[in-house]
Formats: structure tokens, sequence, C-alpha cells
């Protein structure tokens, strides 16, 4: 089997997957080496990137990431119930339109050249995933949730994700000048098409090892003790162990240790088990699950 | 790209292809741009790399990285750098060996020394795991080498290890942690005492350790596929997904597994369920929505806006084998629908073996996610004079005692084999639960062509009512979220 050269763009964003973990790093991301060599990845082979995973590990972080790292501009489509082609595509401008008939309707050129005209580009409402394709700049198109979209949005994507193009009737095909860096999020409450998945590089990103969560805490609440950031991700670590309804996210845990800031605790050496029962409720959101995690770890009762 | 990378990405592609996995044409071309972009330097960025170019979602990664492990080993043959011995020769030398090892393994779990762990992994396996005709087959075995080392034993050496050093930490090193530790030291209390953080010690010693297993797995898989080829070994020696994992072989340490999958799957079928009903929502039209809604149109009703339909609720009554061949399929199936039950507008359940029980109570009744074990193991309430499932004289006890519970609103599903142990089947009294309820359907976890044979009456029944094949997960997602009410 022969495998084509792949269609790399005329500019690599990323020179390696080093290069791509340090620049992501320098916004303020600390990527995974899954999430650097995917990301590397995407960007050489030129394909959309289907990013899964729980809430509140960095799904859409990922995309803005990517976009300060490269100085592109961030185009966003966010999906839900009932969003369409004229929100998601383009649409015509009907009001400006309609004035351009009244205004013309003594001229002499007649209907003829008035309906040339009405469809031009004057008129098309460009929606992101068209201003992502005509963008002169380098943009990163991020479409947010795509499984809370209907059916027929896939459908939509697939000439955008596969070709890089999008076709209105009345203007005829209009091609990328730049690539964008697509990247699609996706909750799976919704099972996306096969032929969605096929045109993407799939990654799905889980919450993160115990040293890279420590990484991210010290980097999104400075001023914690290192010694309070370790035993803060080990307990994180320990709870996800625990069937629990909805398991605490990296976003939790910076919220944590941000609640320990503003309670004061930044030089504690250490966790003491009556904080960790009066501000459990920051990581866990069910009662239920408090109550499990308190027989769990042992903690007092209030 | 060498076309020796081409045909062992397309072996890759086709052992993927035999665990379900599926892997078009494209996907080996994205493969391949992807291994000669990334090149074969680094390992692990090469598996990244594979994955996400041949994997479609989540679930499948368990798979992907076992058969990774085969078909592109870590190294051939021994390690270089790790000195393992040649096997021990006599029972008593094994003996010894293995404590050594047991010790070591103690020494990297107290450091959390990931290097040390992996080439003691290699070990493991080159000094215990050979197998005795070795010299003939060339095999190892995984098993073998767990069962002589017992690595859970090391859980205890590590953790004295750990508290020596906590003990020796505030005199050898700096005053960071010299307030903690000494008040830790001065109260003679056990670990717990020391800090907070120290009581999940033990937890995550257990988790590594149940890594370190994974390990000693993963390499002998490697030997053993070196030594027969990789095509058989990722035939055989590589577990399904938890989702294809049959409910009839599951083992006790599965069905934990599965069980805990239960939560997220009831609330992905809710979330699903709830977007289909939006979609499915037809009504008496909504004048202030479509009013509103026309003024993007010029005033003209072009596109009218539906009222919500309220959602037809049935009742489900579930009627549950749970004699002990098919007892882990039907907890199960009961656990899921204790999830959803709220989508429902009554749940009734009875369990049999060879007579009826109400177990309603105890089920729906218990909080979500407590132990229900005790409902299901009581059997003593679902039999009468034998312990074999009789599926004709429960029929007939529903018509006699049950038929209440039964109307035109209810759905009924039956869990079992549908073994009757030889005994009358009573075609006439499912036909009339059949004939009551708005709908039935039977859940058979027996593959299908296994229907009829034997003791199996499922054949005559499934002339009756709906009857589905459910071995595992997948198959019975797939019925639940068909079962939902829209």
């Amino acid at each position: 089997m022969s495998t084509p050269a792949p269609q790399a763009p005329a500019t690599p964003r990323f020179d390696s997957i080093d290069d791509a973990r340090d620049r992501l790093g320098e916004t303020g991301y600390l990527a995974s080496d899954a999430i650097a060599t995917t990301t590397f990845l995407a960007d050489r082979l030129g394909k959309p990137l289907l990013v899964e995973g729980p809430a509140g590990v960095g799904k859409t972080e990922l995309a803005k990431a990517v976009a300060a790292a490269t100085g592109a501009r961030l185009i966003r489509l966010q999906c839900y119930e009932g969003v369409d082609e004229s929100r998601a595509l383009y649409e015509w401008n009907h009001a400006k339109q309609l004035l351009r008939i009244t205004a013309e309707r003594d001229s002499a050129d007649g209907w003829d050249a008035l309906r040339d005209n009405i469809f031009s580009d004057e008129f098309l409402l460009p929606r992101p995933l068209l201003a992502a394709i005509r963008s002169e700049e380098p943009v990163v198109l991020l479409v947010d949730e795509l499984d809370k979209a209907d059916v027929e949005i896939e459908g939509l994507l697939l000439e955008i994700l596969g070709d890089f193009q999008v076709t209105v009737p009345e203007l005829g095909t209009i091609h990328a000048t730049h690539r964008p860096f697509v990247v699609l999020t996706s909750n799976a409450t919704r099972e996306l098409s096969e032929a969605l998945r096929r045109r993407c590089l799939f990654l799905h990103i889980d919450y993160p090892s115990a040293e890279l969560e420590q990484r991210i805490v010290t980097l999104r609440a400075p001023g914690l003790d290192d010694a309070l950031v370790a035993s803060v991700v080990r307990l994180v670590q320990r709870l996800r162990e625990l069937r629990l309804r909805k398991a605490p996210s990296v976003a939790e845990t910076v919220d944590w240790a941000r609640t320990l800031i503003a309670l004061g605790a930044t030089q504690d050496g250490d966790l003491s088990a009556e904080l960790v029962r009066d501000n459990l409720g920051v990581l866990l959101k069910h009662q239920d699950d408090i109550e499990r995690a308190a027989v769990a770890l042992d903690l007092p009762a209030t | 790209m060498s076309t020796a990378l081409d045909s062992r990405l397309v072996g890759f592609a086709r052992a993927l292809r035999g665990h379900g996995v599926v892997v078009g044409t494209s996907e080996v071309v994205d493969a391949g741009a992807a291994a000669h972009v990334l090149g074969l330097e680094d390992r692990e960025r090469l598996r990244e790399g594979l994955a996400a170019a041949l994997l479609r979602r989540a679930g499948q990664r368990q798979v992907f990285d076992d058969l990774y492990d085969v078909w592109f080993p870590a190294a051939l043959g021994d390690r270089d750098g790790v000195l393992s011995e040649a096997p021990p020769a006599t029972v008593q030398d094994r003996r010894t060996r293995a404590a050594e090892l047991r010790d070591d393994l103690a020494r990297a779990l107290a450091a959390g020394d990931e290097r040390a762990l992996d080439e003691l992994a290699a070990r493991v396996v080159a000094e215990l795991g050979a197998l005795a005709n070795a010299a003939t087959t060339g095999s190892w075995s995984a098993q073998q080498a767990l069962d002589s080392l017992a690595p859970q034993t090391a859980i205890a050496g590590a953790l004295a290890r750990m508290q020596d050093a906590d003990e020796d930490a505030p005199g050898g090193s700096g005053d960071g942690s010299g307030g903690s530790g000494g008040a830790g030291s001065g109260v003679s209390g056990p670990a717990s005492g020391a800090s907070f953080a120290s009581r999940f010690t033990r937890d995550e010693l257990r988790s590594e350790v149940a890594a370190f297993r994974r390990r000693v797995e993963t390499e002998t898989r490697r030997r053993n596929a070196e030594a027969r080829g990789a095509d058989r070994i990722s035939r055989y020696a590589v577990r399904a997904p938890a989702e294809q994992t049959p409910f009839l072989l599951a083992g006790p340490a599965e069905l934990d597994e599965l069980r805990g999958a239960i939560q997220p799957l009831s609330r992905k079928l809710a979330t699903r369920l709830a977007a289909r009903r939006r979609r499915a929502s037809r009504g008496s039209i909504d004048i202030r929505r479509t009013l509103r809604r026309s003024l993007s149109t010029g005033g003209i009703p072009i596109r009218p806006a539906l009222q919500h339909a309220s959602p037809h609720r049935p009742d489900l009554v579930i009627l549950c084998d749970l004699s002990s061949s098919v007892a882990g399929f039907s907890r199960f199936t009961i656990l899921l629908v204790q999830a959803l039950a709220t989508q429902f507008r009554r749940v009734r359940i009875l369990g049999f073996v060879n007579r009826v029980d109400d177990l309603t109570d105890d089920v729906i009744g218990a909080a979500p996610g407590s132990d229900l074990s005790h409902a299901f193991d009581d059997l003593s309430r679902m039999t009468r004079w034998h312990r074999n499932s009789d599926y004709g004289a429960v029929f007939a006890d529903v018509v006699e005692h049950h038929l209440d519970a039964i109307s035109h609103r209810s759905a009924v599903l039956i869990l079992g084999d549908a073994r009757s142990n030889h005994t009358d089947p009573q075609f006439d009294m499912l036909r009339e639960i059949a004939g009551r309820a708005r709908h039935v359907s039977w859940l058979n976890p027996e593959p299908a062509r296994m229907w009829g044979s034997g003791d199996s009456v499922a054949l005559r029944y499934s002339e009756i009512v709906d009857m589905h094949e459910c071995r595992n997960v997948a198959q019975l997602r797939e019925f639940v979220s068909r079962l939902l009410p829209v």
C-alpha cells in the first residue's frame, strides 16, 4: 500500500511536537504528550481535530490555546439544538436586498442587472463557517459542542472539513485561502456520524496525570505551597477513583486551590480533615457524592 | 516510506478489526501519513499519533493499547540494561527469588520510581514467567509470574519503607517539611497521624500494584508475540473492551467494572432521550412563538412553532430470572432500569427462579448506588422444592398472582435464558401475559445460535413474544434506548 504525501499546509504552524508543547505552554495551556502529538499531527496532516472527553478537562481551551500560540484569529461556532445553515454558514441580508430593489425600481438597467446584483458578496452575511473559509488571515475554527446540534449540521460540515470549501448556490464554490486549524468538541450526548468521524483525527482528553495536574494547578492558582498542591492533587485523583456521579475535573481542582488561597491556607504545609470536609462542595456537586466521599476519606462528621 | 512499516500497519489494522474496531482504508492511509510525519524514534508519541488516526471513539483505547504493544513492541528478546538472571531451577530457588523480587518491588513502589518498576516487570516475566517447557515452545505466562510474585503482598513493605523515610526526613532534609514531620512523629499514632494526604497512600499503592500487574501482562504479551507471531497473540491474548464482554462469561471483576458503567450509561441515555423528545415534539401550534418567529419573514408565519406534547410514559414490568446461570445479566439490567426509573410511570420488578417474588420496594426504594445484593441473593422466596429455573411455572404464577400489575399501559420485559430444565413450558400462560400487556420483550443473554439447543425453549417462546439477543452492554444499550418512551 502506498500512502500519498500528506497535504501539508504551506507553512506548518508547529515545527515539532516539542515546539507545539512549548508554545501551547507559553499561552498557559499545559499539554500532555498525547495532546501535543495530536495537535502537531492535525496541523501537519491538515485534518480537523475531533476532541472528546469529560466536562472541564480543557477541550475548548485547547482551541483557544492553539489560536493564541499561532497568533491566529479564533472563530467560534457554538452549537445548540436547532442551529441551522443560516446561523452556521451564511445568510442573505434580506432587508438590504429589499432596500436595493426599492431604490433601483426606476433605474434603466431593469430587472436583469438587479437580479445579478442582489446575490453578490455585498448582501452575503458570513456566519462562522464561511468566515473561517474566506478569512484572509490564518484562523482557528472552533466548532463547540457539536453533539448538541442536529444531524443536518454534520452534513453541512462534511464539505468544509473534507475539502475546506463552501458551496453557495448563487456564488459558486469558495475555496479556503488559508487552511484553517479546525477543532470540533463533543460531549458524546449523541453519536456523531461515521462520515464525520472519518474526516477527523480523534483525540480523547482524559483527566491529566498527577504530575501534570500539579503543574496546571501551580500555574493557574499561584501562591500555594508545593506540598499543599501535591496533597490537593492526590486527594482529587483519589476522588476520581471512587464511583461518583460527577467526578471532579481539572477546572474544579483549580477552583479548589483558589478557594484555599482565599481561605488563607497558602502557607499551610498540608490539608486538614476539617478543611477538606468544609470545602468538599467545591469539588463535588451532588450531595450523595459528598456523603460517599466523606465516608471513603474518613472525614469527621459535622 | 518502507514497505515493512506499511505491512505492519495493515496487519495492525486487521487485528483491530478482529476486535470490533472499525478501521477503514482511509484510516490506515492516515495512520501511514502520521507515522511518516512522526517517525519511529519515540514509541509513545507514535502510539498517540496512530491512536488519533485509527480510533474513532474513546472506548476503543484499551484494545488499541494492548494490540499496539503486540505489534509495535518496546524491544525484542531480553531488554537491554535489564540484568535478568536465568530462571530458577528448583521450587526452593523459585521461592527465594520471588521474595527478592518482591523486596525490590516494595522499594520501587515506595520510591515511586517508574523506570525501576518497568525494569522489574521485565525481570519478573523473564525469571518467574518462563513456562516449564520453555525450551520447546518458548512461552511465558503472566499468570504464573504473578502467582509466584504475589505483588499485593509488597504493599505492606512499601508502606513501612515510606514511613521510615518520613521519620528520617526531618533530620535529613531542610526545614520545609520539618514542622509537619516533627508533629507527625511526636504523635505516636499510626500513619494517619502524620498528614491528611497520607490517608490515601495505601489506596495509591494498591492502584500502583494493579498498574504493575498490567505491566507484567503487557511484557508477557510482547515476549509471547515474538515467539508465536503477533497475529496469533493479538487474536487470543487481548481482552475485549468492557462493552463487548459477554454477560454470561464475565467474572466478578468484570461485573464490577460493568456496574461502574451504569451511572454514565444511564445519564447518557437520559440526555439522548431528552434530545429525541424535543426533536419529536408534535402538538398543537404555539401561537405566541409562531408570531414571534414570523417577524423574520415579514410577518408571514412560514415556520410554525409547535407546543411540546407531554411524553407518553409507560409502566414497566420486569420479570427477571435470578437463578445463578443468568444472575449477573439480570442484576446488571435491573440496576440500569433502577437508574432510569424516573423515565417510566411506574416500575414493577418481579424476580423469579421457579416462583415469583416482588422485589419492587427493595430495588426502587433503595438509594442509587447502594448495594442491592441482599435483595437478589435471598432466593428462598423465589424457589419452591428445587433451585432450578422453571419458566412455565413462573408464567403460571404471574397469571395467577400478579396479573393486576400488567395492564394495557405496561411494557413487560422478561430477562432470562429460557432454559427451563425440561419442565412444561406452558406457552398459553405466556400468551395470556402477552395478550394483556401493551408490549412484551424478552432479552436473552445467550447468543442467538444457541437458542433452542438442549433444554432451551427460546425459539418456541420467541414465536409468542419479541426475543432479542442481549449478550453485552453494547447490545443492551441499543435495546434500552429503543425501549425508552419518546
